[in-house]
């Protein structure tokens, strides 16, 4: 078992979550809570496979996946933003009506397998010399794991350090406020809801162009939407504490699926080798983790008393006192 | 000058009318809400349709199929009826959770984990294989109870402790429980290498209806099962709860205003731990009710998402216990014939546009449309 390629592919696992929970992270931070994630990525990976197979340019799937997510997103935004409605049960529909198209869209891509082209991967000349960390993060990785290297550092610049950064987090700290100085605080949810949906489909279309390539129906993305709104909570809204949690997320995944291989591991008899049932366990593993996660992200920010945006899951409306 | 005639004609020709959407002060009318719920179902199939058709499907062919095969002879009616069992009790957990904003979207999990505990009960074996079917029965719908309560349990406990999120923890709970049943069906109670348990003996069935049809000839084929009444009888003692007892009033005052039920002195974390436990307990019976009333085996695929839908039943019946049994006959209905609909992903899509259009209808509860006429200035 070589423990380079687990955490290599880790960091290629854990860039769908990144991206997922980035998203999640904008839309949180102005106020929204949506809980469509996986719904989305379900149908960012269908769309994103079904264009490419159309069009024979992954890239072009990308984007179709993108414009798809964010679509459906506003569905949520209308019904959460405009007409006030619980932004959890609105979520939960959401979720339904994504997965729903996706599954009556994505009838008969299965059979595609092996046609249609993935977005290319790359080593990065020089970087992949840095002993281990080399081969870790810049050697064969997907192009898509790259762009999610920069991207990060930039979501917690635009956020922390820029001024729409600011009236981000005002309209979903302190909304009424946000108003009174002259924010458009619904457009500002609307569009963040929308950013969030953009890059839902990125992570589903990562998933289904690249880190694991084809459509599986609902087991494309088999709950890992959840899990992101879950590192969203352990990450404390912030993108970099984000990526930490994917990757070793991600690390977790790939480990869980790896470690049936071999029939030692440190010199000990591997039970997982011997009684492949017991993986089984293994596989519950990433949900345990999840639920562990939140407990500690959950006592953190109780100890810190910072976090949760304040006016999370709560409508504006205009005139009316409170936040 | 002729930019004020302008405005003054486009005033002129303007519609007279306006509308105004404003916060209603009194509860809206009693007939508006069962109202909307319907007109909302019925724009949803209108929308449903219209996907249909753009994913080249032939809408209208594919709704007259669900109705003929779902309503159209006793046959099919007691075969909704089976569907709508396990439909009713998911969504009654969902309604009792959901009463008190506590977001249980587990009851796909503890629906597995219940027809793990029934299981149990045969298998494992809790009782000898010649135990009277009344002790069976009663037996293992006290596991399936129990170990959905379990599966409860443990995502209420972490709320009400360490205010962990619960729809994530219950969500991931689902996951785990499908890998654990997995388990057991793949490596412990495996029928000769099959992914599944062999089958149980007869008095570990629910009585059927075509069991009678020796006394009673209409009933001959029919699947209805015993299960049925449990929902039934669930659906009636949970709405006398909810409406009847303190414990109910307490619940419902939990998930109106949790800042006056603290002062009132309700114990809001118990209450928390224990809601999520009654809640595991109904999805845990009706994965009792589904294992011993027409799987009669342990295996994987004993839910096409229940759980889940079990949601939008609980929202499409505004929580309200007894109209459970009805949204659960509608969506028995669909997930029955939905079965041979192309693509195969239709069900789920209906559901999901239902839900949406029930939840954008609710506007309405909250807001009285006016209409006002515009005073000439």
């Amino acid at each position: 078992m070589d423990w380079l390629i687990i955490l290599a592919s880790g960091v290629a696992t854990g860039t769908v979550l990144l991206y997922a929970t980035v998203g999640e992270i904008f839309s949180e931070r102005s106020g929204v809570l949506n809980l469509g994630v996986e719904g989305m990525m379900l149908l960012g990976a269908m769309s994103a496979y079904k264009a490419t197979a159309a069009t024979n340019d992954p890239w072009i799937g990308l984007l179709v996946a993108m414009l798809a997510a964010g679509l459906v997103s506003q569905v949520h935004a209308f019904i959460a933003i405009t007409l006030q409605a619980d932004q959890v049960i609105s979520g939960l529909a959401l979720n339904f009506l994504a997965t729903g198209i996706s599954l009556v869209f994505g009838e008969g891509l299965t059979s595609l397998r092996d046609v249609v082209p993935q977005l290319p991967k790359l080593t990065l000349p020089l970087l992949d010399r840095i002993p281990v960390l080399g081969r870790i993060f810049f050697t064969n990785q997907s192009i898509m794991v790259y762009i999610g290297y920069l991207f990060v550092p930039l979501a917690w610049y635009y956020i922390n350090r820029t001024r729409p950064g600011m009236h981000l987090r005002a309209v979903g700290e302190y909304p009424a406020a946000a108003d009174t100085l002259g924010i458009r605080v619904y457009f500002l949810r609307y569009m963040y809801v929308f950013v969030g949906g953009l890059l839902a489909g990125l992570a589903g279309a990562t998933i289904s162009l690249s880190i694991s390539p084809g459509w599986f129906g609902s087991l494309t993305t088999s709950g890992q939407g959840w899990i992101a709104i879950g590192l969203v909570i352990f990450a404390q809204w912030n993108p970099v504490q984000a990526a930490f949690g994917a990757f070793t997320f991600g690390a977790l995944r790939r480990l869980v699926l790896d470690i049936q291989g071999p029939s030692t591991i440190l010199g000990l008899a591997n039970p997982f080798f011997y009684n492949t049932y017991y993986g089984f366990f293994l596989k519950m593993l990433p949900y345990a983790f999840t639920v562990i996660f939140l407990v500690i992200g959950s006592r953190e920010a109780n100890r810190k008393r910072i976090g949760t945006p304040a006016a999370l899951g709560l409508p504006y409306i205009r005139g009316q006192r409170g936040l | 000058m002729s930019k004020v005639e302008v405005k003054e004609s486009a005033r002129g020709l303007a519609f007279p009318y306006r509308i105004k959407f404003e916060d209603r002060v009194e509860n809206p009318p009693r007939w508006l809400s069962p109202l909307l719920s319907i007109v909302a179902v019925v724009i949803a199939l209108l929308l449903g349709a219209l996907v249909i058709k753009i994913a080249g499907g032939q809408p209208w062919a594919v709704y007259n199929h669900i109705a003929k095969y779902s309503f159209g002879s006793l046959g099919v009616i007691s075969d909704t009826m089976v569907k709508a069992t396990p439909l009713i009790l998911v969504g009654l957990a969902c309604s009792i959770a959901f009463r008190m904003k506590l977001w249980n979207i587990g009851a796909e999990g503890q629906f597995f984990l219940g027809a793990f505990g029934a299981s149990m009960v045969v298998l494992l074996p809790v009782l000898p294989e010649d135990a009277p079917k009344w002790l069976f029965i009663s037996t293992m719908a006290v596991f399936g109870m129990l170990f959905g309560a379990l599966w409860g349990f443990i995502p209420g406990l972490l709320k009400a402790r360490y205010n962990v999120n619960e729809i994530i923890s219950t969500l991931m709970m689902n996951y785990i429980a499908i890998e654990w049943n997995n388990y057991f069906i793949y490596a412990v109670w495996t029928d000769k290498g099959f992914q599944m348990s062999r089958m149980f003996q007869r008095n570990a069935w629910l009585p059927r209806l075509s069991d009678f049809a020796k006394r009673w000839k209409v009933f001959s084929g029919l699947t209805t099962h015993m299960g049925l009444l449990f929902a039934i009888g669930a659906a009636i003692i949970l709405w006398f709860i909810l409406a009847k007892t303190q414990w109910g009033y307490e619940i419902r005052l939990i998930g109106d205003n949790p800042r006056a039920a603290e002062y009132a002195g309700v114990k809001i974390g118990r209450n928390i731990v224990l809601v999520m436990m009654v809640s595991g307990a109904l999805a845990g019976l009706a994965g009792m009710s589904e294992i011993s009333g027409v799987v009669h085996r342990l295996q994987g695929a004993i839910s096409p998402g229940y759980g889940y839908t079990g949601i939008i039943i609980a929202w499409l019946a505004k929580l309200n216990p007894l109209a459970v049994i009805l949204a659960s006959i509608l969506f028995g209905a669909l997930i029955l014939a939905g079965r041979e609909v192309q693509p195969s992903g239709i069900p789920t899509l209906i559901q999901g546009v239902i839900m949406v259009s029930l939840i954008a209808s609710d506007f309405f509860l909250r807001k009285r449309v006016r209409v006002i006429r515009r005073v000439e200035e």
